[in-house]
């Protein structure tokens, strides 16, 4: 019995550590990120956002002057009870008692220090690269030498507006048309309904990629590219399909017996909607604004053809790939950044997960 | 049918019925038409306006949200005020119209559009000129776009590529989603370890375009490594190397690409198979327990079939998202290095070289793969019967 419980043990313990490597390597790319965007810039540059853990490095504890040794570089040379060509020495010869010694600078005019390993963390945070990154003016950066540079600031908060410009209409009005239509369906009865709910079913999985050649046509004859507009529209449209579909769910469900109360009261369909269905499916509409909220901020593509054209109508991701394609070299931008990109997504994620994941569950098991 | 001869003994009449259909058409079009051309003229007036751009926002969303719910509350109260039989023929079309309206206009109608570009040259159908004269005109092509699609070497690449997608990025996602569905369940810390795993969900492809480069960022030989991989790498005494931009290795540089999709998706896969997982009856598990089964066996045999339905929504679902994979590719790579995909390909051809009746072809054929998708959908639709 005992060696059964202990075999228990030893399956959760195994079963707790596989678990644990995952979320270790699940995590850590986000964290990469997130510790990088506060290091300054030169040390991004120069070393792994890892140092930031405590680690053993060599760092030089006293230094020795080659020629007071009378030391010939171009020879076997006795330094500290170890020898080494000059080469050897310039890479660093460890000593038995866990010293390293190394030949720093050139043969005539170097030095010898002498190094030991001591524990270091590089602690050395600012807010700098998100100042950078966000604002619209030039911004200062002082170099550890004491220089210092002017660089352009990357206008991220003019960005995070147009996002959430863009973002939040067109998470409310595809909730609204669609929750108008799926009340239709699921409580009028009027000629077509059947057929036009099957086309809504169709529409489910059809790439949007169909429809921007046309529609991009179509918003050209309007005079509409590069509008708010044009892309609440767009995502309106494309988000419009799955909407009716999950609400359809949902407000078909809705007990009967007190919609129709309400009608033998009098009221109208609109009165019915607007005050009973409407607050009733708060659930539904929540983990679908989600959805579509989360899609329509973190979306690429559709602000790329509807959007494209104008630098001052720019969204977060555009901005962030524009920072890719130019200077994917300065990570101190890059981190700050993204994470910039993330703080609402992550924020709508983490305080609103319950529905999230209800909506996925209502949203694929059935699909 | 029966609805039809309902109406006509209400309708006693055909004109009537005829007015009805009419009335119905004009509705299911002015709302968006009126809501449309109001916005319109607002975006006109902020578009010109110098106001601060906090301003600009915050007015553009009140215009935006609160336009559309007016114009449903007008509508509805215009209809209200018609005579008894008009209204209850009505009314439902105030309600589900625009919804309609809109999906045939950004989803429906532009399927067949889409088509008839592709069958046009470069420029599409030439304008100014009726049906008949654009079929006769030299721009029309016929299926020239799509003997192209299938036969360019780079096509070709993309194809492959998106099947390794296809194949690699579901079975990952599937495979990591259910392990970590199964461990999480049985472990002290699920709550926190869901919530992890499922995390990235919530980042954009241009964000974690830029978590995974920053993993994969390559310095020289000799150079402070500060990618982790490269770091890991040169570590254990390897050759540092630029992952997703090794050419050498191809076409399975693309793993790097899809690395990252699997760690967006599993966490999607995960939450499915979670709830179906907890869905199985303990008594089935115990059952099994007490049958001398081990927990392979229980696994296999009992909660794999169990789960089975979940285990196809969720393939399909992540496989109808490979498909369209496109942001991840064009941030990494921009399809350079042997990593093209189909939305890829798509882009660069309808929007970078202009060649729209090219890219037209290239979207029928993305229509085309997710068709057997789309049939099964219905089919499921059908079989509910709760659609009466």
């Amino acid at each position: 019995m005992s060696g059964q419980k202990r075999q228990k043990r030893v399956g959760k313990l195994l079963v707790d550590l596989t678990l644990l490597l995952l979320i270790v390597i699940w995590t850590v790319p986000t964290l990469g990120i997130f510790i990088s965007s506060f290091r300054n810039r030169d040390k991004i540059d120069t070393s792994g956002w890892w140092n930031v853990f405590p680690h053993r490095e060599w760092q030089p504890v006293s230094e020795l002057d080659p020629k007071a040794l009378g030391l010939n570089p171009d020879g076997v040379m006795d330094i500290e009870g170890v020898s080494g060509t000059f080469e050897e020495f310039r890479a660093g010869v460890e000593s038995p008692d866990g010293k390293r010694i190394t030949w720093v600078g050139n043969k005539r005019i170097g030095k010898i220090e002498i190094q030991e390993q001591v524990w270091m963390v590089d602690w050395d945070f600012s807010l700098d690269n998100y100042r950078q990154v966000l604002g619209g003016q030039e911004f200062e950066f002082k170099r550890p030498d004491g220089s210092v540079e002017v660089v352009p600031g990357d206008n991220m908060v003019n960005a995070f507006l147009n996002s959430l410009a863009v973002a939040i209409p067109s998470t409310v009005i595809p909730i609204l048309i669609a929750a108008f239509g799926a009340y239709a369906f699921a409580w009028m009865k009027f000629p077509g309904r059947r057929a036009m709910f099957i086309v809504v079913v169709a529409l489910l999985v059809v790439p949007l990629q169909i429809a921007l050649v046309p529609i991009l046509r179509d918003y050209k004859t309007l005079n509409l590219n590069g509008t708010y507009l044009a892309i609440w529209l767009a995502h309106t449209g494309f988000g419009l399909a799955l909407a009716t579909y999950l609400l359809y769910n949902y407000i078909s469900g809705l007990p009967r017996d007190i919609l129709e109360s309400a009608f033998i009261d009098g009221a109208s369909h609109f009165t019915v909607f607007t005050t009973l269905v409407l607050p009733l499916s708060v659930p539904a509409l929540a983990s679908f604004a989600i959805f579509q909220f989360l899609w329509v901020w973190n979306d690429y593509l559709v602000a790329l053809i509807f959007l494209g054209g104008n630098p001052e109508f720019e969204l977060v991701t555009q901005r962030m790939a524009a920072i890719v394609g130019s200077r994917g070299q300065d990570w101190h931008l890059l981190t700050a950044g993204a994470f910039v990109s993330m703080v609402l997504p992550l924020i709508v994620f983490f305080s609103l997960q319950r529905f999230f994941v209800r909506g996925l569950l209502a949203g694929s098991v059935k699909g | 049918m029966e609805p039809q001869t309902r109406k006509a003994a209400e309708n006693q009449s055909l004109g009537g019925g005829i007015l009805a259909f009419i009335g119905r058409v004009l509705l299911a079009v002015a709302i968006p038409l009126i809501s449309f051309y109001v916005l319109y003229l607002g975006f006109l007036f902020l578009r010109d306006s110098n106001a601060p751009r906090e301003v600009i926002v915050l007015v553009a969303i009140i215009w935006g949200v609160g336009g559309v719910g007016l114009l449903y509350w007008v509508f509805n109260w215009l209809v209200e005020k018609l005579p008894n039989p008009w209204k209850g023929k009505l009314i439902p079309f105030v309600f589900v119209g625009p919804a309609m309206a809109i999906l045939a206009w950004y989803l429906a109608i532009p399927t067949l559009r889409t088509f008839y570009i592709s069958l046009f040259d470069r420029n599409g159908p030439p304008d100014g000129l009726n049906f008949f004269q654009q079929l006769a005109s030299e721009a029309f092509v016929g299926f020239g776009n799509y003997k192209e699609v299938f036969t360019q070497d780079l096509m070709l690449e993309a194809f492959r590529n998106n099947v390794m997608w296809i194949i690699f990025g579901s079975t990952f996602s599937v495979i990591f989603g259910l392990l970590i569905a199964v461990l999480a369940d049985r472990s002290s810390f699920e709550k926190i370890a869901k919530s992890l795993i499922f995390l990235p969900m919530a980042i954009s492809f241009v964000g974690a375009s830029i978590i995974w480069n920053f993993i994969y960022e390559y310095r020289p030989e000799g150079q402070t490594q500060i990618g982790l991989l490269n770091s890991i790498v040169t570590g254990l005494g390897g050759k540092p190397q630029a992952w997703p931009q090794w050419v050498d290795i191809a076409p399975w540089n693309n793993l790097f690409l899809i690395v990252i999709v699997v760690w967006l998706q599993a966490g999607f896969a995960m939450v499915l198979f979670s709830a179906a997982l907890k869905g199985i009856p303990e008594e089935l598990m115990e059952a099994g327990r007490i049958d001398g089964a081990n927990e392979f066996q229980i696994f296999f045999g009992i909660m794999l079939p169990y789960i089975r339905g979940t285990l196809i929504s969720v393939w399909t679902t992540v496989v109808i998202f490979t498909l369209k994979i496109f942001d991840v590719v064009w941030v990494m790579t921009g399809g350079q290095f042997g990593t093209h995909v189909i939305a890829t390909q798509f882009y660069r051809q309808s929007f970078t070289n202009r060649n729209s009746g090219f890219g037209s072809a290239i979207a029928i054929v993305l229509l085309l793969a997710v068709i057997p998708v789309m049939i099964y959908n219905l089919k499921q639709f059908r079989e509910q019967e709760a659609f009466s």
